[in-house]
């Protein structure tokens, strides 16, 4: 119950701030949109898909899992900030829950990664990509998982380095290699058989396949339930891992 | 209020491939009785933030035990939390929220409803002459205003004891001023506090009772008068070329009024005697007679830079 309390007390404050500097959404919406409008247009010659929205049902999922990773992973940013501040300081000599400290601002990045998948998934469907609402929705439960554990190991490796100098190339370092081998641009069924194989070690590989499943209207498949199981026990460690951080000693 | 007994911390620095141990607080003892202003007197690096972070529960001490406001540190820090308040060196608040913000949260965070939050948050607003600023965000005040923010934030959940660290650093003269003002109106109201400073004048004037700190260690604990009157009788400063200082040192050493005499770096000595009335003349016709110009001669009350300079060998202006 204080838990929960506590959980949406930071949570509220975090938001409040966000929805004063609105700016974010743009920003956060930007880049995919330049995808959807300037490369989209050319995957479905590349992808030798029958039709333009047969194209955006296996790009659009992967645009959304690449802005929940790095969405999340550079959340980490905005807590440095706040550590310099003393604001974390000043909320660890209280007896709040450390996991609420993490949590609250953790559901706040899903929050905003939401609202932006929303934004994106809308202007797909001017260019006729449909998707039944029940496999949208668990497509959104997919990219919250996500966007959970990657702003949570932010959170978290933030606190360790707390330094953006040091923040900035790791977080670069982790998310280009995981982003070539998820397929998130072009499916990796292109990929020759090494590159598959390494691939099948990235956790976020198969959230991808899951959610081009779920707008593939391919429920049944067992990348659904593959995909939300792995992303949940990484969300799980991500959370429990970070909040040991917030609970440890923090300079 | 605080005791605490043999309380320890090391950290464990890297430069290159070396890693080194650095022994930041080497057991320290303190008692500090309920509704005084007590103060950790020491300069930077002597392990006064150190203690003060340990007592406030954000660093596990590796050694000893402290019990805070009868709350046992090591054993229950989740109670010692709720029973202090803790004002860092650093700041507190954050730029784009206001101070009546802050504040609500704040006490939020130490599980008080919502309705009573804000009660107490125009309550303490008021207190801290805020509440024309209240609701203003924070990166629009002076530094004056933000400090008596974050004091107010350490004390709004009413604590038994409340640790300050440095207050007043980097405050003008007059709103340092105002800044004690506020620390022994916390006192008036019954609350313990604890602050730490590396200014003489500070702890002098402010504090009930003193610890200095230096390498780790108290080296003195008392209240300033007793600390003064430890170093018996006065001081006499001799202001001397520094050629010509060890010829004085020389003449002077071994007069009977001189209890101990010692030599000063830029040149000059500085003499510990028991009345300095009687002695500046005895001074006078010395080293006159020995042919030596001097360029000045004060006498001085022992102040809490000398009790440091006789506990530590060094002067705190100095370090």
């Amino acid at each position: 119950m204080k838990f929960a309390r506590d959980t949406w007390l930071i949570f509220q404050r975090q938001i409040q701030l966000l929805l004063r500097n609105p700016v974010w959404v743009f920003v956060g919406v930007f880049q995919p949109v330049m995808y959807l409008l300037l490369f989209a247009p050319l995957l479905k010659p590349a992808l030798n898909a029958p039709t333009q929205a047969a194209a955006y049902k296996i790009f659009v999922p992967g645009l959304l899992v690449l802005l929940a990773i790095f969405g999340g992973l550079f959340q980490g940013f905005g807590l440095i900030a706040e550590l310099r501040a003393g604001v974390i300081e000043r909320s660890r000599v209280t007896p709040i829950s450390r996991l609420a400290l993490l949590l609250g601002r953790s559901l706040r990045d899903v929050v905003s990664l939401l609202v932006q998948a929303v934004i994106i998934t809308l202007l797909a469907l001017i260019f006729d990509l449909r998707v039944f609402i029940g496999d949208l929705l668990l497509a959104y439960l997919m990219l919250a998982l996500i966007a959970l554990m990657t702003s949570a190991v932010s959170y978290g490796v933030a606190l360790k380095v707390k330094s953006e100098d040091a923040l900035a190339p790791l977080m670069n370092t982790v998310a280009q290699p995981v982003l070539l081998l998820s397929g998130i641009l072009l499916p990796l069924t292109f990929a020759p058989g090494w590159l598959q194989g390494i691939a099948n070690w990235n956790p976020f590989s198969w959230a991808v396949d899951g959610t081009r499943a779920l707008f593939a209207g391919d429920l049944g498949s067992d990348k659904v339930w593959q995909g939300l199981s792995i992303t949940a026990v990484l969300a799980a460690l991500g959370v429990y891992w970070a909040a040991r951080q917030f609970a440890r000693s923090v300079r | 209020m605080i005791e605490t007994r043999g309380l320890r911390k090391s950290f464990r620095s890297r430069a290159g491939r070396e890693t080194k141990t650095v022994d930041a607080v080497r057991g320290v003892d303190l008692d500090v009785a309920k509704g005084e202003i007590f103060g950790f007197l020491g300069p930077n690096g002597a392990g006064k933030t150190t203690t003060l972070r340990m007592l406030a529960t954000l660093i596990e001490p590796d050694g000893g035990e402290a019990t805070i406001a009868g709350a046992d540190l090591r054993k229950d820090p989740a109670e010692v939390r709720r029973r202090i308040g803790y004002v860092p060196q650093g700041g507190s608040t954050w730029d784009e929220s206001t101070a009546r913000e802050e504040l609500v949260l704040h006490a939020r965070m130490y599980g008080i409803n919502k309705a009573d939050a804000q009660r107490r948050a125009a309550r303490a607003l008021d207190a801290f002459q805020l509440t024309e600023y209240a609701d203003r965000k924070c990166k629009t005040y002076s530094g004056g205003q933000r400090r008596r923010v974050e004091i107010a934030l350490g004390i709004i959940h009413e604590p038994k004891i409340v640790f300050l660290d440095e207050p007043t650093t980097g405050l003008d003269p007059q709103s340092r001023a105002h800044m004690w003002d506020e620390i022994r109106r916390l006192r008036a109201d019954g609350m313990t506090v604890f602050i730490t400073t590396h200014y003489l004048d500070e702890a002098d004037a402010l504090c009930d009772r003193i610890a200095i700190m230096d390498n780790g260690e108290v080296v003195a604990e008392g209240t300033p008068t007793e600390l003064k009157r430890e170093i018996s009788g006065d001081v006499v400063l001799v202001g001397l070329d520094l050629a010509a200082t060890p010829q004085a040192a020389q003449t002077l050493d071994g007069e009977p009024y001189v209890n101990k005499l010692e030599t000063v770096d830029e040149g000059g000595l500085r003499l510990y005697v028991d009345e300095g009335a009687t002695a500046i003349p005895q001074v006078l016709r010395r080293l006159d007679h020995a042919g030596l110009e001097l360029r000045s001669i004060e006498l001085h009350r022992p102040s809490l830079d000398d009790v440091f300079l006789t506990k530590t060998g060094r002067s705190l202006r100095e370090s």
